[in-house]
């Protein structure tokens, strides 16, 4: 593997995009604002117990020129730490209108259970 | 927690009309604003959603494109009134949880009502305005009117 090509990479421009996080007792639920990125464009992935999330935009089809200009046009990363308690491989993703919406279920033993009395 | 959107420097440098609609924006703000006795006023005319706005220009069109992540199209509003145009709605809170005790841990997304104003730099054919929504981004194709497009002038070998 050429480390070199990685470093390359590493120097792209990102912006870390607005995010929420909710809890319940099954779970977290993550949300990150990307607006301009497609499906094709996310990509999501959980490497030493963190999960990233990089998102590229999908390129303007607006033909003329550019009179004003208020948005930004670096792509989105962001990186979370996972909770322990998350099962890994039961998150679920997917993006509506440039909302990335992660379903991150708890596992098994740390949700909260009720003990009958026997 | 609300965010304050970052205002690069060089918005100095925009055309003059850009500057109008910034301020009209922010009269507006002042407007609807309810008057909350112990709030901090200021911070409120500062915060909340601003969404990001792009112009582009054409032969034949006024094109804007405007940063709307996780609407619903049903929920955003565009008017065009006397060569200004203004895109308003409100983002709800969409968490179908929250009823039964879900707990907002941390939130940078901003709900609620957003508006923002500008001034065309050309006339438009309020008639033929086409908007679509698509990947969180809203965009809005104004035709010129037929005064406003760059025309060749033939000239005539006497």
């Amino acid at each position: 593997m050429n480390t070199t090509v990685r470093e390359d990479r590493e120097t792209q421009q990102f912006r870390a995009p607005a995010a929420s996080v909710t809890e319940d007792g099954e779970g977290y639920v993550l949300q990150v604002e990307m607006p301009g990125v497609s499906k094709d464009g996310l990509e999501i992935s959980i490497e030493n117990n963190e999960l990233t999330i990089t998102g590229r935009r999908s390129p303007s089809e607006v033909e003329g020129t550019l009179v004003h200009r208020e948005s930004r046009r670096e792509n989105y990363r962001r990186t979370f730490e996972l909770d322990p308690s998350i099962a890994a491989g039961k998150i679920g993703a997917k993006i509506d209108q440039g909302v990335v919406t992660l379903i991150l279920p708890k596992a098994e033993e740390v949700k909260p259970r009720k003990i009958e009395v026997s | 927690m609300s965010l304050i959107r970052y205002r690069t420097p060089e918005l100095a440098a925009w055309p003059s009309f850009d500057r109008w609609s910034n301020l009209r924006d922010e009269l507006n703000t002042l407007i609807e604003l309810p008057l909350w006795p112990n709030s901090g006023r200021q911070a409120q005319l500062f915060s909340g959603w601003s969404p990001a706005l792009d112009l582009y220009q054409n032969n034949d069109n006024v094109v804007a494109v405007v940063e709307l992540p996780g609407m619903h199209k049903e929920e955003i509003e565009i008017s065009l009134h006397d060569g200004t145009l203004t895109i308003s709605g409100e983002r709800k809170s969409e968490s179908p949880k929250s009823a039964n005790g879900e707990k907002a841990e941390r939130s940078e997304r901003y709900v609620g009502k957003f508006r923002r104003s500008v001034t065309l730099p050309t006339r438009v054919d309020a008639t033929k305005v086409n908007a679509s929504y698509r990947d969180g981004i809203l965009t809005i194709t104004l035709p010129k009117a037929e005064e406003a497009k760059p025309k060749q002038i033939q000239i005539n070998a006497g």
